[in-house]
């Protein structure tokens, strides 16, 4: 038996993915583009004079070796983001799918850092780092712990992710709540009854169910890490101590739109969307085959 | 009957709009805080004086942001009359041939009185071509001074009325403060200002070739000459010795001199305001330190902040509204107002007389300190200023190599071989799309 639906109408189908088509060709494709064609170029701030440079830009690039560093910087800070991400919000989530009582309380807190835009996130860590009026500060510094990010890169790195991954737990934990409330409770039960104890069920009968919802947060909060972070960077370190925290996106930004350097940052963009593409095909070639729909 | 109605509705309808012909001068600024009251103070009695211009201030964000959205305004064909840019972004504007008009050929036009001698010839040698002409209009303009916390020498058994000149008395100053107890000996705001760029001008030593970039494109960077290593070095064995504290590449440190966290600072002018409301102590404003084993040292200290920069593009009798507010701008009563309101050093001879004579430096000596540092001595080619293609990249490179030896991870040797090597990139990448 047939059990797709098919339209009768030769046209309706295609007016009806028009607006959505129309969105991705606006904003992605063809910024993309305008991005692909700008890197190939060198044009002064106010685009009075611009040459065909080819290669030019890309090829400076990697003669700097602040930027391959910087390739290395990106790596670390996505892998901590996404990875303490994804495990403390499936925590919280594991946690507060066995609350009873106040259950909603918990949730609507959980849930309420995302509303906060990055910067406000990146400036709320500020204050409470802040080397010399932080609270956390003051507590570590009475615990006998020197804590200066301004100048050590290692701190800034932790703060930066603190504050990056912060912002994204509740929008993982709201996609693991929901696929924890998915799980039949007879299967659980029945696993219970076996012997099985919390932490056998979890990761017997709990986490392969939850690995859908795994998978594409991994995706979801790559991607986060990858582009979306740079406002938590400019409200806090500005990548620095020494470019101790410039990962790709941030020195897209700050060249692109502070320095008015349009042919590197588009250079740099081309290059940040390439390892981009690449990490998701990856991803939904190797990782997904372990995913049990 | 019917006719003559319309005709007088008509005619009424021509008076408004001669009324309203008033010409519109957009001018978008990043003033901000008591700044930003001052600069609607001179919009306003700019307007008050005369009817045929108003003068429109937009406050657009910070000051890259402020240039970020010039420079889409003047892509889409619309940018503002007057653009207030920040110093590192002089070059960038400067190149700019066909988006800027300068302020020389404004005033020319507009045959509004104009002379150059009578500024501070280092405030307007920093924004003119290297044929004196000026470009843009220097609107508010600051410089590093050396601030003391009186009580914390006092406490330390150093005489508080006696600044360390040289930073030899400035390291055994800071020796003694350190012993005395004191945590946070010495700060800085601003450090590739204060450091590589005024630390230059003051030693009478070049930051770059060409006249620190002044006379052409084609400037290298030269801070990595053994006294910037030295210097450099200085401040990386005080940082180990706990004698100077990193902050951060902006004005971060000047709240730690007002809580009185700190004892000593370099750092702008323009946090005067913020030091007299908030510190509890008694403080000094002073010259900044030098090594007086360099012969000729101190020369004289050079400006940051912002001048104002006429974009093109704009009908012909709007640029005489524009010569207009800034001969208005220019004037010694709009000059003190602004001087004694936000601490901004004043552009003039004229003004600075004028607010001597007013009795404002008895009061606050250090509004006056500013000035002098920067007149030290007549300026020369290393002291007269900077203009370095996309400095605002390149200052960011200098202060991470900085940071670098500051936080142990590279000597100061090879940190400013670096930042040299990497600014030179910058350099050549401006010069090349510049052409």
């Amino acid at each position: 038996m047939e059990k797709r639906v098919v339209f009768r109408s030769a046209w309706l189908p295609y007016a009806l993915v028009a607006p959505q088509i129309a969105i991705t060709i606006v904003f992605f494709f063809w910024p993309a583009v305008q991005a692909g064609w700008y890197s190939f170029q060198l044009q002064d701030a106010f685009g009075e004079r611009t040459q065909f440079v080819g290669l030019a830009n890309f090829a400076a690039l990697f003669n700097d070796s602040n930027y391959l560093h910087s390739f290395r910087i990106t790596a670390v800070f996505s892998l901590l983001v996404a990875g303490s991400g994804i495990a403390i919000s499936l925590l919280l989530a594991a946690m507060a799918d066995r609350v009873v009582r106040g259950a909603l309380a918990y949730r609507a807190l959980l849930i309420w850092p995302y509303a906060v835009a990055p910067a406000v996130a990146g400036v709320l860590w500020l204050f409470l780092f802040a080397p010399s009026i932080g609270i956390v500060t003051f507590a570590l510094r009475s615990l006998g712990i020197h804590w200066d990010w301004v100048l050590q890169g290692d701190q800034a790195m932790l703060l930066v992710v603190i504050a990056a991954t912060w912002k994204q737990i509740s929008y993982n934990f709201l996609f693991f709540l929901a696929g924890l409330q998915s799980i039949p409770r007879s299967l659980i039960e029945a696993a219970a009854i076996d012997g099985a104890g919390p932490g056998r069920r979890f990761w017997t009968i709990v986490f392969p169910l939850l690995s859908p919802t795994a998978f594409f947060l991994l995706v979801v909060n790559v991607v986060y890490a990858f582009f979306d972070t740079f406002g938590v960077i400019d409200a806090t370190t500005q990548g620095g101590p020494a470019g101790a925290t410039q990962i790709l996106v941030y020195k897209v930004y700050y060249d692109g739109v502070k320095a008015a350097d349009l042919g590197g940052s588009s250079a740099q963009s081309v290059i940040l969307m390439a390892i981009v593409i690449a990490l998701t095909v990856v991803q939904f070639r190797y990782i997904e085959r372990k995913v049990q729909y | 009957m019917k006719f003559k109605l319309i005709a007088a509705a008509a005619a009424a309808g021509l008076l408004a709009s001669a009324a309203q012909a008033q010409t519109e001068i957009q001018w978008w600024h990043s003033m901000t805080g008591a700044n930003n009251t001052g600069v609607n103070e001179l919009a306003a009695k700019f307007n008050a004086s005369q009817s045929e211009y108003k003068v429109v201030p937009v406050f657009k964000g910070s000051y890259p942001e402020s240039m970020t959205a010039a420079i889409a305004a003047f892509r889409a064909g619309n940018p503002p009359h007057i653009l207030q840019v920040f110093e590192v972004g002089t070059a960038t504007m400067m190149s700019a041939k066909g988006a800027i008009v300068p302020v020389a050929k404004v005033m020319a036009d507009a045959k509004e009185k104009f002379n150059p001698k009578e500024y501070l010839p280092t405030v307007t040698g920093y924004y003119s071509d290297p044929k004196g002409n000026l470009l843009s209009y220097p609107f508010n303009s600051s410089t590093v001074v050396f601030y003391v916390n009186k009580d914390a020498f006092k406490k330390a058994g150093l005489d508080p009325e006696k600044a360390p000149k040289t930073w030899k008395e400035f390291v055994a100053a800071a020796e003694k403060l350190k012993a005395s107890g004191q945590e946070c000996v010495y700060t800085t705001g601003w450090p590739a200002w204060m450091h590589i760029e005024n630390f230059s001008a003051w030693h009478n030593v070049p930051i770059g070739t060409k006249q620190n970039g002044m006379a052409g494109l084609d400037t290298e960077f030269r801070i990595n000459s053994p006294l910037h290593v030295r210097h450099v070095a200085m401040l990386a064995d005080m940082a180990k010795k706990g004698l100077f504290t990193y902050s951060g590449r902006r004005n971060e440190g000047e709240a730690r001199f007002a809580s009185g966290e700190c004892a000593m600072m370099t750092s702008s002018t323009g946090a005067q305001g913020t030091i007299r409301r908030t510190a509890k102590f008694d403080w000094s404003v002073n010259f900044i330190p030098y090594h007086d084993d360099v012969k000729g040292a101190p020369q004289n200290s050079i400006i940051g902040g912002a001048s104002l920069w006429v974009m093109a593009k704009k009908p012909a009798k709007d640029y005489r509204g524009v010569a207009k507010f800034f001969s208005f701008l220019s004037s010694p009563e709009i000059q003190m107002y602004w001087h004694t309101f936000t601490g901004y050093v004043p552009i003039t001879t004229a003004a600075y007389e004028l607010t001597k004579k007013s009795g404002f430096y008895d009061k606050n000596p250090g509004a006056e300190l500013a000035v002098k540092q920067l007149t030290n001595k007549p300026p020369t080619a290393n002291s007269k200023g900077l203009r370095f293609g996309n400095y605002v990249q390149g200052r960011e490179v200098i202060e991470e190599e900085m940071e670098a030896v500051f936080a142990g991870k590279k000597d100061a040797k090879t940190a400013m071989n670096d930042a040299v090597k990497r600014g030179n990139d910058i350099l050549r990448k401006f010069e090349a799309a510049n052409k």
